[in-house]
């Protein structure tokens, strides 16, 4: 029954793509950002923690509907980079890859912020003080310890960018190769009538999302068994 | 995290870089093109087989909205020239808009033999939902609303009503059975599939004409192939699958 057709293949790979940058530049930004939640002293922590979980009560038609006005050719971001010669970013895979990241957001956040949090400042402090560098202290003290918490925040958002549909459709319209994601091929699909082909990926999605989450329930007891 | 630099990095660079290569066109199309534009899209394909086309639907509103938000469409082809028309006005065309077909809706339903209804029909309370195409943006489901005033059952099918996206969509919802009954579009209707079910033709002394227009955007202007797809559209081999799926033609007559 996988007898994809090339569309269903490239929205197979922008779908991917789509998800493993977006779980990167999470992981990226969103460890110093959970780490600072869950360590720092700024009253500001509240605020920031409540902006970061808006994407989860928020529809994503809100978030859609200002990132567009925000990148495309009339916003603040897409005007500015009109006027220094490069395009605005609304209906590009700049433009959804943004999206995603603020969507996916929390969580990669809260895992991370929850492991950060049961950690302490302890272990760190001890560390700094036999002499190790902010560096060192990341990957041989903290990393190690929190890995359950990256594995998830990683399975996590990863899956929740697979599953990204009203905000990718307004920001991305549903250009092939370039903005047309499963979940939104899906909505094509199923609209003109084809139904096998939304089973086909329809199938295809649920099977991923229930491997995601076996994997992090797995992850989420392991460690929680090994922690003292 | 050698790797994850390296991918920001590169998403860095991606920033503002929009690769178009020469022989593509993006059509943005109206709903009920969806069997029609993909037929003549094929006999093109078959002419030019380099040109690489992607074909986008909507209702013609949202797309006029995307349009404004600059989507990156060369064609538009609109179920109402009302919508070309505003974009061209907003300097946002290349190209003056043209009619290019008037379209017609229809009462159609899988559950129930459609040909022998009529819209004072939908009164009845075996019809429990009616799908329409959301007239705020979608110019079939405005013709629908319209169509439904002047027969006088606007108000008493209210609490019937279920408003698609588009009308690919309430077609699709009538085509499941979730919606008893749609208007749709004539076009859609004929597609082999709804084909087997009958259609009750609209009289259309009931609703404003569905005067589709189509235009080139400002996106498309020095795209040769758009050019070329719009020439192609007025060409008998075009028009002869626009007529197929019930569709008159500027100029002809049915």
């Amino acid at each position: 029954m996988f007898n994809l057709a090339p569309s269903d293949i490239i929205a197979i790979q922008l779908t991917l793509k789509l998800g493993l940058y977006t779980t990167c530049i999470l992981l990226v930004i969103g460890t110093p950002l959970a780490w600072w939640l869950a360590n720092g002293r700024s009253s500001l922590r509240i605020a920031v923690q409540s902006v970061v979980a808006l994407p989860l009560v928020l529809p994503p038609t809100v978030l859609g509907f200002y990132l567009l006005l925000l990148l495309g050719p009339r916003g603040w971001v897409g005007s500015t980079l009109e006027a220094m010669g490069f395009t605005h970013l609304a209906f590009t895979f700049t433009g959804i890859l943004i999206g995603s990241v603020f969507y996916s957001m929390p969580f990669a956040i809260q895992p991370l912020y929850q492991a950060f949090s049961s950690l302490g400042r302890r272990h760190v402090e001890v560390a700094a003080s036999l002499g190790a560098g902010p560096i060192d202290r990341f990957f041989t003290v903290i990393l190690p310890l929190t890995r359950g918490g990256f594995i998830v925040a990683a399975t996590l958002s990863f899956a929740h960018t697979l599953g990204e549909f009203g905000a990718i459709l307004m920001i991305g319209g549903s250009i092939p190769g370039r903005t047309k994601v499963l979940s939104v091929l899906i909505y094509d699909h199923a609209e003109a009538m084809n139904y096998a082909g939304a089973h086909k990926l329809s199938i295809l999605l649920l099977s991923i999302a229930f491997i995601v989450l076996f994997i992090v329930y797995a992850v989420n007891r392991r460690f929680d068994s090994i922690r003292p | 995290m050698k790797c994850l630099g390296l991918k920001v990095l590169l998403i860095l660079l991606m920033f503002g870089i929009d690769a178009r290569a020469g022989d593509r066109i993006t059509i943005a199309a109206a709903s009920d093109l969806r069997y029609a534009l993909n037929d003549i899209v094929s006999l093109f394909q078959q002419q030019y087989p380099s040109a690489g086309i992607d074909v986008i639907f909507g209702s013609s509103g949202k797309i006029t909205t995307q349009i404004v938000n600059g989507a990156p469409y060369d064609i538009f082809f609109s179920a109402d020239v009302e919508f070309p028309k505003r974009l061209h006005r907003d300097g946002l065309t290349a190209t003056e808009p043209s009619v290019y077909a008037i379209g017609r809706i229809v009462l159609w339903s899988k559950r129930h033999n459609a040909s022998v209804m009529t819209l004072h029909d939908l009164v009845d309370p075996s019809i429990r939902r009616i799908a329409i195409a959301q007239p705020m943006h979608a110019p079939y489901g405005q013709r629908a609303k319209e169509a439904l005033m002047a027969v006088g059952i606007w108000n008493d099918i209210q609490s019937k009503l279920v408003f698609a996206e588009n009308i690919a969509s309430a077609a699709q919802m009538t085509e499941s059975e979730a919606a008893d009954a749609g208007i749709i579009a004539l076009s859609l209707a004929l597609f082999p599939d709804l084909a087997r079910h009958g259609y009750h033709l609209i009289d259309d002394a009931l609703h404003q004409p569905l005067t589709q227009g189509y235009v080139i955007t400002k996106y498309g202007k020095d795209n040769s192939l758009a050019h070329e797809f719009a020439r192609f559209m007025t060409q008998e081999a075009a028009i002869t699958i626009m007529e197929h799926y019930g569709f008159v033609l500027p100029g002809r007559h049915p």
